[in-house]
């Protein structure tokens, strides 16, 4: 996605001289088009994430806003006490943007992985999360960003193109079954996991599929979401993220408080290093049991 | 030998022994080692220019001052550390104009002013923007990031002040991590250098004033020298006066002192 990535902000620059983007010394071979074209509203804040989250909240506290861009776990973990403070509590424009979320620098190693980023994030005040599943989501993003003017963290991953007949939403619809008998809901890019699982059950197990890309959703999300649970008793939510404070415990929470209760649930998730050796992103999502074989046996344990 | 204060010192430190008083609570020696900085700042500096209390801690002397100057009424100042109040014991996040940003986790003022300083250097403003910090506070990492970055940048309007009193949380800085507010480091660093006496309101009052931004596009370092708890003897110079509050003998004390010091002016 960081190509879809630089094309929207490139775009974004040059049609605002407002908005800022701020790097923490990443972005060779990705960023030198927008460097070229943002002048000094490009800044290269050096290895530095916690100040440059300040300075960008800075920046945005005089009328501007800022996409603040470094690889997910550096941009998050590492300066959260500065994304809570200078930028949600003051509620500012202030654009957290995390590549390769998930175990998306493979064998890069756990420093470079980020499956704990949501649960931190979302939980902060003011704060909307992102996480694009098919490669044009990741403009619908920005722009629902840019729209909202408040914190954000957008997690940026492997996005395949979207499927025909579907369209960007923060809780898109991607197929639907006229007599599904398992709701899928995903988080972000592991969608791709889930549609060839989906290919390899075939129609013996027909299903709703869900693609979440915001967190939170609004109600009229959660009740498509929860009728389609209601009609097929069965729910299956699959994210590369930890079980905790991930979207599976934040959906069943939504859910339950709906009054829904009464149905069968899976959670497809993140285990962190279970054998703790380390490979690529599908190494670690087959460790995890996020592999499209893994998903599609869970798909039909659900007949 | 005690220092002299002047009348308006004097006065605006028995304000703000009255606040704390009333409240019982501590932060008192901190507030009294910056407040006639905080009292330059906000009497000399332009309005359009910011003023960041970094060292959020000594909010009640930003508190104070404000209300001295008429910018936060007597009745705002008196729900200080009172549930449903906006003056908590450090700044909150939109409590006015003058104080925009929360902050009292150390380490945080730095990088915002700089951001703001960049924002305004941007679009062509000749604005200053001031933040103070204690001397302690110069231990967090950010400070050496933001430092640099606004060498790096030229930024001149940024203007940061440190109020070096020698103590932090839990020693004399010069014991915990060495003297971070060493001017030779910020130099080394590229800062233009002003030292000063953080209490001597005719230095500060030039320093607010009259001082431009640097014209080979330094930005500025203030190391004012000051004394923890100023003005109150028994307070000086002594750690355990930035938790304690004071007990009715001790307020009585510290204000009777404050009175009769000026008669001796």
């Amino acid at each position: 996605m960081r190509n879809e990535f630089c094309a929207a902000i490139a775009n974004v620059m040059s049609e605002s001289t407002t908005t800022f983007f701020l790097t923490g010394d990443l972005g060779f071979n990705a960023l030198e088009g927008i460097q070229q074209l943002a002048g000094s509203r490009f800044i290269n804040a050096g290895v530095a994430e916690q100040s440059m989250i300040g300075i960008a909240a800075g920046i945005a506290s005089c009328g501007n806003d800022a996409f603040v861009y470094s690889i997910a776990p550096f941009a998050t973990f590492r300066c959260i006490e500065q994304i809570r403070i200078d930028v949600c509590i003051h509620d500012l424009p202030v654009y957290i943007v995390g590549n390769g979320g998930g175990y998306g620098y493979g064998i890069m190693g756990a420093t470079h992985h980020a499956i704990e980023d949501i649960g931190c994030m979302s939980t902060l005040y003011n704060m909307t999360c992102w996480i694009p599943a098919f490669a044009d989501d990741v403009r619908y993003c920005i722009d629902s960003m840019r729209a909202e003017r408040k914190p954000a963290y957008l997690r940026l991953g492997m996005g395949r193109p979207r499927p025909a007949a579907s369209v960007c939403g923060p809780a898109s619809p991607v197929t639907l079954a006229s007599d599904p008998k398992v709701t899928v809901v995903t988080l972000g890019p592991i969608i791709a996991n889930v549609l060839d699982a989906l290919e390899r059950v075939g129609s013996d197990v027909p299903a709703d599929v869900f693609s979440v890309i915001r967190i939170p959703l609004d109600e009229a999300d959660i009740a498509r979401i929860a009728a389609s649970v209601e009609a097929s008793g069965r729910l299956i939510v699959v994210e590369e993220h930890v079980a905790r404070g991930g979207l599976s415990e934040y959906l069943i929470a939504r859910l339950h408080d709906m009054g829904l209760d009464g149905f069968r649930c899976s959670r497809l998730c993140a285990a962190g290093y279970p054998n703790k050796l380390y490979g690529s992103q599908r190494y670690h999502q087959a460790q995890s049991g996020l592999d499209a074989d893994r998903i599609a046996a869970a798909l039909r344990r659900t007949q | 030998m005690p220092r002299t204060l002047s009348q308006q010192q004097r006065h605006i430190r028995q304000k703000l022994l009255r606040l704390y008083y009333g409240a019982s609570c501590g932060h008192i020696a901190c507030s009294l080692s910056c407040i006639d900085i905080v009292q330059a700042a906000y009497s000399w500096k332009a309005a359009s220019e910011e003023f960041i209390l970094s060292k959020g801690h000594a909010a009640g002397a930003m508190y104070v001052v404000l209300n001295a100057l008429g910018r936060i009424s007597d009745e705002q100042l008196t729900s200080f550390y009172k549930d449903g109040t906006k003056l908590a014991a450090h700044p909150s996040a939109g409590t006015s104009r003058d104080i925009p940003f929360a902050l009292g986790s150390l380490g945080h003022g730095l990088p915002i002013a700089t951001g703001i300083a960049y924002g305004k250097n941007h679009v062509g403003l000749a604005d200053r923007t001031f933040v103070l910090m204690s001397d302690g506070e110069t231990n967090e990492g950010t400070t050496w990031e933001a430092a640099h970055f606004a060498v790096r940048n030229s930024l001149s309007g940024l203007f940061v002040i440190i109020d070096k009193n020698g103590l932090q949380g839990f020693g004399r800085t010069s014991d915990v991590l060495g003297d971070t507010a060493d001017p030779a480091v910020w130099r080394a660093m590229g800062f233009r250098v002003i030292e000063g006496d953080g209490h001597n309101e005719a230095f500060l009052k030039s320093f607010m004033d009259e001082t431009r931004p640097d014209a080979d596009g330094r930005p500025t370092v203030l190391i004012a020298n000051t004394v923890k708890g100023c003005g109150v003897p028994y307070m000086e110079d002594k750690l355990e006066w930035h938790y304690l509050p004071m007990n009715k003998e001790l307020f009585d004390d510290a204000m009777t002192y404050l009175e009769e010091s000026g008669h001796a002016e």
